[in-house]
């Protein structure tokens, strides 16, 4: 799996451009004109970025991580779930600038190949932030009674956390 | 919801940090992570401005609308009651072929203008009808064929293969979508239930 995916990236970047091309697009310019975003991109991701890295280095300065690790860790990794990747887990539903604050700091500290890192890249990766999602397009049409919606958001995000778990195990031959 | 989550992270840790005594390592973890925070937005920008450059490309070549196609005889069948060509399975396609491909900015506008046309067949306007919350759904979990993101971060944090989850990520996500959408089935049966 991991031989085949090496050719991914290569591929994507080639084979884009090509469609592009074919179909009359001035790739270059778009290109140049794409990447413009990107420098705004992160300035907007940065305050997110030193609000998370705060709150959760001073977490495992405390040691406070550690008492969660301890406790809650016994019942977690029953199912392959870290427990130092329970911040992510809550955090995912609920702001899409945090959680990725708390992605790469999970990343930065076990590294991104590791069994965290890797679940952390798929976590963040398979899922969205259901309350945006369920603010901005409900509120866009005045939805006032949701109904199941939120529960429906929340079952699916557990979900998509337990496959994650289901996958890494399996990945790491566990 | 975040402001309690945020405050009890830092509520917490003083109080944590104080009675173990670790009061000199919660000040070197205050001031490391501002510097932190910057070093690692300093390492994204490169890979992130390269990936929004190719995804203008693959936006602008209609590789959007190609994928739409692809998807549409998947998804009819999930809003039963909706017209099979009508305006609002156009912009559900739509909103979520752009999000499987990771442009965010197309998908908003398309997944607003998809409520908006809910909204119209809708009996009840103002709640939540059964196609609106399936239309949510398949939002949250968020099929992605290029997890741009996660590769930047990765290749930023110095990954030996950054791509190495892109499979991974694929097949968890269509086998969360596929449970997420029989379990919203079942829930929106229950839920109708207990409404009458």
């Amino acid at each position: 799996m991991s031989g085949l995916s090496s050719y991914v990236i290569p591929l994507v970047i080639m084979l884009i451009p090509l469609v592009g091309l074919v179909r009359g697009v001035n790739v270059y310019e778009v290109f140049v004109e794409g990447a413009k975003h990107g420098i705004k991109t992160v300035v907007n991701i940065l305050p997110y970025l030193i609000a998370m890295l705060l709150a959760v280095n001073m977490f495992k300065a405390s040691g406070a991580m550690d008492i969660i690790v301890n406790t809650l860790g016994r019942f977690t990794s029953v199912i392959g779930f870290p427990a130092q990747v329970l911040p992510l887990a809550i955090l995912r539903p609920l702001s899409g600038g945090a959680s990725l604050g708390v992605a790469v700091g999970l990343m930065r500290e076990y590294g991104p190949d590791s069994y965290i890192g890797v679940l952390t890249s798929m976590i963040y990766g398979s899922s969205e932030t259901t309350l945006y999602v369920l603010s901005v397009y409900f509120g866009a049409v005045g939805i006032k009674r949701m109904r199941y919606a939120l529960v429906a958001g929340l079952v699916s995000d557990v979900i998509g956390i337990l496959a994650s778990c289901l996958i890494v195990r399996l990945m790491f031959g566990m | 919801m975040v402001n309690y989550f945020w405050f009890a992270l830092i509520g917490i840790s003083t109080v944590v940090g104080v009675i173990n005594g670790r009061v000199d390592l919660l000040n070197q973890a205050i001031i490391n992570s501002a510097k932190e925070a910057v070093e690692i937005a300093i390492g994204l920008v490169g890979i992130m401005s390269l990936w929004l450059g190719i995804m203008k490309i693959a936006e602008r070549a209609g590789l959007n609308k190609a994928l739409s196609r692809v998807l549409s005889p998947i998804l009819r069948p999930l809003f039963g009651g909706l017209d099979k060509n009508g305006q609002a399975m156009g912009a559900i396609i739509m909103n979520l072929s752009a999000n499987m491909l990771g442009l965010g900015n197309a998908a908003t506008p398309m997944g607003i203008k998809a409520m908006e046309e809910l909204e119209k067949q809708n009996p009840n306007k103002g709640t939540a009808s059964d196609a609106m919350c399936m239309f949510l759904v398949l939002n949250t979990e968020c099929i992605q064929i290029i997890p741009t993101t996660m590769i930047a971060v990765r290749a930023a944090e110095g990954s030996k293969n950054p791509a190495a989850i892109f499979m991974p990520i694929l097949v968890s996500s269509v086998l969360a979508t596929v449970i997420s959408v029989i379990t919203t089935a079942f829930i929106a049966r229950a839920y109708r239930r207990y409404e009458q």
